[in-house]
């Protein structure tokens, strides 16, 4: 029994031109102590996911369909109210992207953590202050600093921070929006060095949500390639990168050089990701895909398992 | 410093953005300059076009030093060393039709007539592949992808035929499955122009695949530079072999070799005393906080500047 099972997950976004259709039936499990990795370029819906599984979709954004059983209770019916004081934080929680602006500027580091066990737990506030201290130190940071303010902590600090922060409420799963972004490559490392040592250490699940593939090939048990809101590919993390089935994703993979590699042209994949307004008819990959058939324009392909744990959602494969 | 302190004190603060670098690129080479946030190698992208002016040192352009001379004599020379930025969506006025943004340095320049002007434009357009032609000359910047603004940008660098081009990472901002195209379309170009080309990035594994030479910049200072195979397989500086670790392999099987390294890069107002990397390299000496390395070849044109070494 999976810690996290989305199924059929269906989030559309109602704007003045119409429905974006951010995320459209979506498959995917986390077990217990597993990281999966959901990779994606921008647009692809992988942030929406993430959204929808914390319940903190922007005005306009809606799950419209699918479940998603956290610890086998569907939370999508679960009451806004009930979900603060049990899920939310407390089961699952969120470092989102852009750590160095998520923190706000004119509040010390500790009130902002100390605020977030606040909300969820009943506590008092020296209690809360005293596990400020140690989540500081499970993530590396000196719990002297705790009455420091964000600008004085540098970008790497900064994450460091938030991931305290989301552990605040010792949740089961944790999602990480973009982890390296918007900081320097050693600094991504002692991060991703950090994370797996919280999986292991605390037995958390993750889900990392990056379109850097090789963030995923280093810290990821299981992978989900996502295009368009839609699931292009699901398995393993050595299938995806040994034997990706889906044209998607042998592009993706070889739009990432190895630094070990030899040297080579470095493939592309012509054209552009779609309008989510007006997605294309069939599968949503047809228009940049070299494999192209005419079933491809007209009919969307299904997801279908092609061995264990390997699924994936393309008609040229279906047929073989 | 207090905020009184920092008002009244009569001592100037100095970020030494660029601290002392010397390097040559060679006609028709790729040069890739390697570096995370605070190293230097954007401020040298922009000194190199006087986008910035230098403090002291020299630059030389096919033998010339270019250093001092005035701006007016500069705009010559900007006919022949043109720049890629990073951002596509802050590189292009958004008040200029597509074709007017290219044909801005050729009418800068007084060199065509309106007829040639077109001409040249569709040309460029054609280059970049944002065909046909027609379907983006009178469009404005916001009408377009990411992708295809940083193709204008690029086309708008080539426009003038130079033998030098700078692009400052030029495709970070931009998703992944387009990156490649990007650069292939600079190297292309690159090479039908034989032109010379300076890659800024912080990739190292892009900088691989793309750059005949590298030169690893840290707080200001080139720390190591050769052939970049040299680097990326036989580093020798420990903040190369550092920075090479640190990058993901996009392959879950391959052994991965841990060089860990603590903390962040020091402010650069800031900066450590004898060799600025003292206070994370794993294998500092005694005379590392007190004596700076020179930077020097040892052997086979691979530069390193490291105590270690000399």
């Amino acid at each position: 029994m999976a810690l996290l099972d989305v199924q059929n997950l269906r989030t559309y976004y109602t704007t003045l031109r119409g429905s974006v259709k951010a995320t459209d039936d979506v498959n995917l499990q986390v077990e217990k102590g597993e990281a999966l990795g959901l990779a994606g370029e921008s647009g692809c819906g992988k942030t929406t996911v993430a959204l929808s599984i914390l319940k903190i979709l922007p005005p306009g954004g809606r799950i419209i369909g699918g479940k998603i059983f956290f610890r086998d209770e569907n939370i999508v019916d679960v009451k806004e109210s009930e979900f603060r004081k049990r899920i939310r934080w407390k089961g699952i929680s969120i470092v989102f992207q852009g750590a160095m602006n998520a923190l706000n500027p004119v509040y010390k580091v500790s009130d902002q953590i100390v605020e977030a066990i606040l909300t969820h737990e009943d506590v008092s506030k020296k209690e809360a202050e005293e596990r400020v201290a140690k989540l500081l130190e499970t993530v590396g940071l000196d719990p002297s600093r705790a009455s420091n303010y964000p600008h004085e902590f540098s970008g790497g600090m900064r994450q460091r921070a938030l991931i305290a922060m989301s552990l605040a409420c010792n949740p089961e799963l944790l999602i990480a929006d973009e982890p390296g972004t918007a900081l320097d490559v050693i600094v991504v490392a002692q991060v991703l060095k950090l994370l797996t040592e919280l999986k292991s250490k605390l037995n958390l699940s993750m889900i990392l949500i990056t379109h850097d593939l090789s963030i995923i090939a280093e810290t990821c048990e299981k992978t989900a390639i996502m295009y368009a809101g839609k699931l292009a590919e699901y398995a393993d993390v050595v299938s995806i990168f040994k034997q990706p089935l889906h044209p998607y994703t042998q592009g993706l993979i070889g739009a990432f050089p190895s630094i070990k590699a030899p040297k080579t042209r470095i493939p592309s994949i012509p054209g552009l990701p779609p309008d989510l307004l007006n997605p294309p008819s069939g599968c949503r990959f047809n228009p940049r895909c070299m494999h192209a058939m005419d079933v491809c324009r007209t009919k969307e392909p299904e997801y279908i398992g092609i061995s264990k744990g390997h699924y994936v959602a393309c008609h040229l494969v279906g047929m073989k | 410093m207090g905020f009184w302190e920092t008002i009244l004190s009569r001592s100037q603060l100095f970020v030494r953005a660029v601290d002392g670098i010397s390097f040559d690129i060679k006609k028709g080479e790729v040069f890739g300059l390697a570096g995370e946030s605070g190293s230097g190698k954007t401020t040298t992208g922009r000194l190199i076009l006087r986008l910035t002016e230098p403090t002291t040192g020299k630059i030389y352009f096919k033998d010339s030093d270019i250093t001092n001379i005035s701006e007016k004599n500069f705009k010559a020379l900007r006919r022949k060393m043109q720049i890629v930025f990073q951002d596509p969506y802050e590189s292009l006025n958004p008040r200029m039709t597509i074709r007017d943004i290219i044909a801005e340095p050729l009418r800068v320049q007084g060199l065509s007539s309106e007829v040639e002007v077109e001409g040249r434009v569709r040309e460029a357009l054609e280059d970049v592949e944002l065909v046909p032609p027609e379907e983006f000359i009178y469009r404005f910047p916001h009408e377009l992808s990411g992708g295809q603004r940083q193709r204008v940008a690029v086309a708008r660098a080539f426009t003038l035929n130079p033998e030098f081009i700078v692009a400052d990472e030029p495709v970070s901002m931009l998703d992944i499955s387009i990156r490649a195209e990007i650069l292939n379309l600079m190297l292309a170009l690159v090479e039908k122009h034989r032109a010379s080309f300076l890659y800024i990035t912080h990739d190292l594994a892009l900088a691989r695949h793309m750059c005949d030479r590298v030169a690893v910049m840290y707080l200001g200072k080139i720390v190591e530079s050769s052939a970049t195979e040299k680097v990326i397989f036989e580093p020798l500086h420990p903040y190369t072999k550092a920075l090479i670790s640190a990058v993901p392999v996009p392959d879950p099987t391959s052994e991965r070799i841990e060089v860990v390294i603590p903390g962040e890069i020091p402010s650069p107002i800031n900066i450590p005393h004898g060799c600025r990397f003292h206070t994370r390299c794993p294998v500092a000496m005694d005379i590392c906080p007190k004596k700076e390395p020179a930077f020097i070849d040892v052997g086979n044109q691979h530069y390193v500047a490291c105590n270690y070494y000399q």
